[in-house]
C-alpha cells in the first residue's frame, strides 16, 4: 500500500503544485484533442448531431474507475485515501440543473472554456468572465443560500454503499451502461446524419 | 517543410506565403481515444495526489482573493470566501486547483498549436451577432459559476471525478446537467444553427 503518493508523504506541498500543473497540462491537452475547445462541437451533444461529449466523458469515467478499482484490488492504492466530495443531494440536483442550462446557453463548462480561451475563442473568454461573475454572485448571496447549501446532507457516500451491493458490481454495471450508451450514441449520430 | 526548404535552396520567394504559414486544422481525435487519455490523466491524479480534477474551484480562489483585496472585511465575515482564505500563511492563488487550471490553459494551447487550431475567433451560429454570442456566453458562464458553487463542483470536479469514484451526489448532479441542457437546448437553437 503506497498510493495515493501524496497522502503517504512521498512528496510535499511545493512538489504537489508542480504535479498539479503537469496534470493540468494533460487535462487541457486531451480536452483540446477531443474538440472541447469548440462550443459548437460541445453543444452539438444537446442537438444530438455529435455525441462526443457523452462518449469522451463516459470513456474517461470508465477508464479512471476501472484503473482505480484494479489498483485498489491489487492493494497499490488505498481507495479510502482518495478524496470524495460529500453528498448534499438537493443543492447538487438544483446546482446540476442550473449548470446544465448554463452549459447549453454558454456553450462551455469551466474546464473547456479555459481550453477555448487558450486557443483564441473570444466566446470562451466571455464565458470565463461569466463564471467569475456567477461565483461572485453566489458568494455575495451566500448568507441567503446557506441553509439550502447545507440541506439534505448524506455524507461521503458511494453508489455501492447506497444500494448495499459490492463495489465491483456497480463498476460492472457502469461499464455495461457505458457500452450500451456508446452503441446508442453511434446509432443516434447515424440517424441524425441521415436526416440532414 | 519541403516546400519551404526548396524555396530557400532555390532562393525564390514561396509561391504563396500565406499557405506556408496558415496550415489547415487537423481533425479532432477519436472520442474514445481522447476519453481514454482523459481517463488516464484522471487516474494519475487519483494515484499521485489522492484527488481528482477540477476547474471551478480555481476561479473561486480567484474571486475570493479579489474580494479580499477590495473589501477585506466582507471577505472574512462571509463564510463562503472565508473557506478559500482560511490558510492565511499563503496566497489563495497558491492552491492545487489554481496550478492545475494554469496547466489546462497550457495543455489546451499546446494541443491546439500542434493541430493548427489556434486562431482568434468567436464561435457562433449564422443567425447570431458576435455581440449576441458573447452576451450568451457570459450569461451561460454566470449560470455555470453559480450552479457549480451550489453543487460543490462542476463538470470536472463532480461529473468526471465524482463519476469515476461512484459518488452518489456526483451521479445525481450529472443526470441533472444533461437534463437541464436538453431542456433548454431547443429554445436557444438560434444561437447555434
Amino acid at each position: 500500500m503506497n498510493a495515493p503518493l501524496y497522502k503517504f508523504g512521498v512528496f510535499g506541498d511545493e512538489i504537489s503544485l508542480i504535479v498539479a500543473f503537469l496534470i493540468g497540462i494533460g487535462f487541457g491537452f486531451f480536452l483540446e484533442r477531443a474538440g472541447f475547445g469548440s462550443s459548437k462541437k460541445l453543444v452539438a451533444q444537446f442537438y444530438l448531431t455529435d455525441l462526443s461529449v457523452f462518449k469522451v466523458m463516459f470513456t474517461a469515467i470508465v477508464t479512471a474507475m476501472l484503473g482505480l478499482f484494479w489498483l485498489s484490488w491489487i492493494g497499490f492504492v488505498d481507495l479510502s485515501q482518495v478524496y470524495l466530495n460529500p453528498t448534499y443531494l438537493m443543492p447538487q440536483i438544483v446546482g446540476g440543473l442550473v449548470l446544465g442550462i448554463g452549459f447549453a446557453i454558454g456553450g462551455y463548462c469551466p474546464g473547456t472554456s479555459c481550453v477555448a480561451a487558450a486557443t483564441g475563442k473570444l466566446d470562451g473568454v466571455a464565458y470565463l468572465l461569466g463564471v467569475i461573475f456567477g461565483i461572485f454572485v453566489f458568494g455575495a448571496m451566500f448568507p441567503l443560500l446557506k441553509s439550502f447549501f447545507y440541506a439534505t446532507p448524506m455524507g461521503n457516500i458511494t453508489l455501492p454503499q447506497l444500494l448495499h451491493v459490492p463495489y465491483g458490481f456497480i463498476v460492472f454495471a457502469v461499464v455495461l451502461m457505458a457500452v450500451g450508451g456508446f452503441a446508442g450514441a453511434e446509432w443516434v449520430e447515424k440517424k441524425m446524419a441521415a436526416k440532414s | 517543410m519541403s516546400d519551404v526548404s526548396a524555396a530557400i535552396l532555390t532562393n525564390q520567394p514561396h509561391s504563396n506565403p500565406a499557405e506556408a504559414v496558415v496550415k489547415k486544422p487537423q481533425p479532432y481525435s477519436n472520442p474514445y481515444l481522447a476519453g481514454i487519455g482523459l481517463g488516464l490523466v484522471l487516474l494519475a491524479a487519483f494515484v499521485v495526489m489522492g484527488r481528482g480534477l477540477g476547474a471551478s474551484g480555481a476561479f473561486s480562489s480567484l474571486v475570493a482573493m479579489g474580494v479580499q483585496s477590495t473589501v477585506p472585511t466582507h471577505a472574512t465575515t462571509n463564510e463562503f470566501y472565508a473557506e478559500y482564505l482560511a490558510d492565511t500563511s499563503k496566497s489563495p492563488l497558491k492552491d492545487w486547483l489554481v496550478f492545475e487550471v494554469l496547466g489546462v490553459f497550457v495543455g489546451g494551447f499546446l494541443s491546439g498549436m500542434l493541430a493548427h487550431r489556434v486562431n482568434v475567433t468567436t464561435e457562433r451560429g449564422p443567425r447570431i451577432s458576435v455581440t449576441g454570442r458573447l452576451a450568451f456566453a457570459f450569461l451561460g458562464g454566470a449560470l455555470m459559476g453559480f450552479g457549480a458553487k451550489l453543487a460543490r463542483g462542476c463538470t470536472s470536479g463532480q461529473a468526471l471525478t465524482g463519476g469515476a469514484l461512484l459518488n452518489v451526489g456526483s451521479w445525481a448532479f450529472m443526470m441533472m446537467v444533461f437534463g437541464g441542457a436538453y431542456a433548454v437546448a431547443y429554445f436557444i437553437r438560434r444561437q447555434w444553427k
